[in-house]
């Protein structure tokens, strides 16, 4: 009886990029829900909004450059950037922050530098980060999470959510409010334990701030689900979170009133999760050995650090992203892999002609 | 000595004629445009360009300065050693652009305050070290100055433009302030399209800049290329195929 020889690599199936992006859609599920759950409708919302805008620019683009268009948007790579900016900007954020967004999302980060695969910078990123020096008081604006309502009021409803987003009028008092990180950073004078004591964002919270622990559990989960798929490998997700933590440990010193906080509520607030397993995952803008992922991670936990203590914005996902964009090609050369059955590591000043 | 110094004239006078005024006004304006196509210059370009007025005073500052430091350099051409020639352009230029600072201090004393530093670095502005250093040191005083008033022209031109898509898209604005350049008549020249309270600061910060300069460099190609494409049209083809009668075969 011949068996038959067969040799590593055991590939199960061709994995297209419409395949993989699907599995990101449906992996950003348990982070929408979280979120809806605890801030109402508005990233729902925001999500539809995007994705039309999105698909439609990406179509005209597609059309302007002679392409086919039902090429390019069956690989659902837009609506995947679409549905990443949605999730990141603030629920019931008027419709034209949306649509401004995502069109230089698309247009401006994606298209113009040549379509997907070609973009040096994460789309969905230069749109949040447009959008944050642009408008930084819609941006900033928070919906208050479900635990800390005042009594008796709910979330607005789809309907009441819609007239909100479309017509502009700005929800009332109480129903807005700061984030646990942006009260962690203008609480300055309190230790943190009188900051944990006051705040009913903290006191509220198992672990790092009301509602946000929750969006952050859920993206988390997410991320573990395409890590099983092995949509992407560990090495991004845990060089930053791993270089976050070690960031916060190092200089939390006990909680006193300068402290920037425990390394519990940077894992677990702002966009940590998401940024570790949805936005630095992107294989396009990424670095692309699996060391230099760990590099780029680190550097993306590190950068987050520095912005979110001493920087002037409460969360830094975003600009730490693009700052590592940049990096990337630099931190590829130095991390060139071996092939297989080399012993030495390659350098990058090795000239090709030697052996 | 004087022989080998009119052979030099007589030479670098051949060169200058081989140059017509149309081609040094298209230059300017368009072909070898300064901010466009040279893309020199780009720190003031990037840097002030967020309001036409701010565009308006650096350009015509640049288009003065341009103007002097080539027809100075261009009478001075067959009397600097190439040794100097370099350092006795800057101070040419430099001195220009002392003159152009105290001009706008007397005259213009706000928008001065406001260009800051931007006046003094006209200095170090390539474009006008280019023009002084390829055109103005190899011709005629009268071509150089044209030159200068040319390119000049070029770069305050694409200024403008970038001070205007800038200002309109990130103030919501056209024409805002310009009293302090033209006067407090200027006042109300302002333009309000988008009402009041219209504001998208990424337009005014730096990467506004870049991206708007990117838009207008790739817009100018997008031209060319269609006036490449159209002169191709018009040109007249050679007849392609067989030009000999063909007895046998198909005949199409």
């Amino acid at each position: 009886m011949a068996f038959k020889q067969v040799t590593s690599p055991h590939a199960h199936s061709a994995q297209n990029t419409a395949k993989v992006m699907q599995l990101v859609l449906l992996a950003t599920v348990p982070g929408l829900i979280a979120l809806t759950w605890q801030f109402g409708w508005g990233s729902f919302i925001n999500i539809a909004l995007a994705s039309v805008t999105a698909v439609s620019c990406e179509a005209a683009i597609m059309r302007m450059r002679g392409r086919s268009v039902s090429f390019y948007l069956r690989d659902y790579s837009a609506v995947v950037t679409a549905v990443l900016l949605g999730l990141a900007l603030p629920p019931l954020a008027p419709w034209w922050i949306v649509v401004v967004g995502t069109v230089f999302s698309i247009v401006v980060a994606k298209q113009l530098y040549g379509g997907l695969g070609y973009n040096p910078f994460n789309p969905a990123m230069i749109g949040y980060v447009v959008l944050l020096i642009s408008f930084p008081i819609q941006m900033t604006t928070w919906i208050t999470p479900l635990a800390l309502l005042p009594l008796g009021t709910v979330h607005p409803g789809l309907i009441e959510s819609l007239q909100i987003v479309f017509s502009g009028y700005t929800p009332a008092d109480g129903v807005t409010g700061a984030t646990p990180l942006d009260t962690f950073k203008h609480s300055s004078g309190l230790l943190a334990d009188q900051i944990y004591a006051r705040e009913p964002l903290f006191n509220q919270a198992m672990l790092a701030g009301a509602g946000w622990e929750w969006v952050n559990l859920g993206f988390l989960l997410g991320g573990l689900i395409l890590l099983s798929q092995r949509i992407f490998t560990w090495h991004g997700p845990v060089g930053m979170l791993a270089a976050l933590t070690l960031m916060s440990l190092i200089f939390w010193d006990g909680g006193s009133s300068s402290s920037p906080g425990s390394p519990l509520m940077h894992l677990f607030s702002g966009a940590t999760m998401m940024g570790a397993f949805f936005i630095l995952t992107d294989p396009v803008s990424s670095a692309v050995s699996n060391r230099g992922r760990l590099v780029f991670g680190a550097l993306i936990g590190v950068l987050v650090y520095v912005i979110r203590a001493w920087g002037n914005y409460p969360d830094a996902v975003a600009f730490a992203v693009l700052l590592a964009n940049f990096a990337a090609p630099f931190i590829d050369n130095y991390t060139l892999p071996r092939t297989y059955g080399h012993v030495d590591r390659r350098r990058a000043t090795e000239k090709e002609d030697q052996s | 000595m004087s022989e080998t110094q009119t052979t030099e004239i007589a030479s670098s006078d051949a060169q200058a004629s081989e140059i017509s005024i149309a081609e040094i006004i298209k230059n300017g304006l368009w072909n070898n445009n300064p901010a466009l196509v040279q893309l020199l210059g780009l720190c003031p370009l990037l840097a002030v360009t967020g309001s036409v007025v701010n565009a308006l005073g650096l350009g015509l500052a640049t288009l003065m300065v341009l103007i002097g430091s080539n027809t100075i350099v261009s009478l001075i051409r067959n009397h600097v050693s190439d040794a100097v020639r370099l350092p006795a352009f800057v101070v040419i230029i430099a001195a220009f652009v002392t003159c152009a600072e105290l001009l706008m201090k007397a005259y213009t004393y706000e928008l001065y305050q406001i260009l800051g530093i931007f006046i003094p670095l006209i200095v170090t502005n390539c474009a006008i070290l280019g023009r002084a250093e390829a055109f103005a040191s190899k011709h005629h005083v009268g071509y150089a100055a044209l030159d200068g008033l040319m390119m000049g022209l070029g770069f305050l031109l694409v200024l403008v433009m970038l001070g205007a898509i800038r200002e309109l898209f990130g103030h919501g604005t056209l024409f805002a302030s310009m009293q302090l350049l033209f006067g407090p008549d200027a006042s109300n020249w302002v333009v309000q399209p988008f009402g009041d309270n219209y504001s998208f600061l990424i337009a005014i910060l730096p990467p506004g800049a870049f991206l708007v300069t990117g838009l207008l460099i790739a817009g100018k190609n997008t031209i060319d290329a269609a006036l490449k494409r159209r002169a191709d049209a018009n040109k007249e083809r050679p007849v392609k195929g067989a030009k000999r009668i063909r007895t046998t075969g198909h005949i199409s």
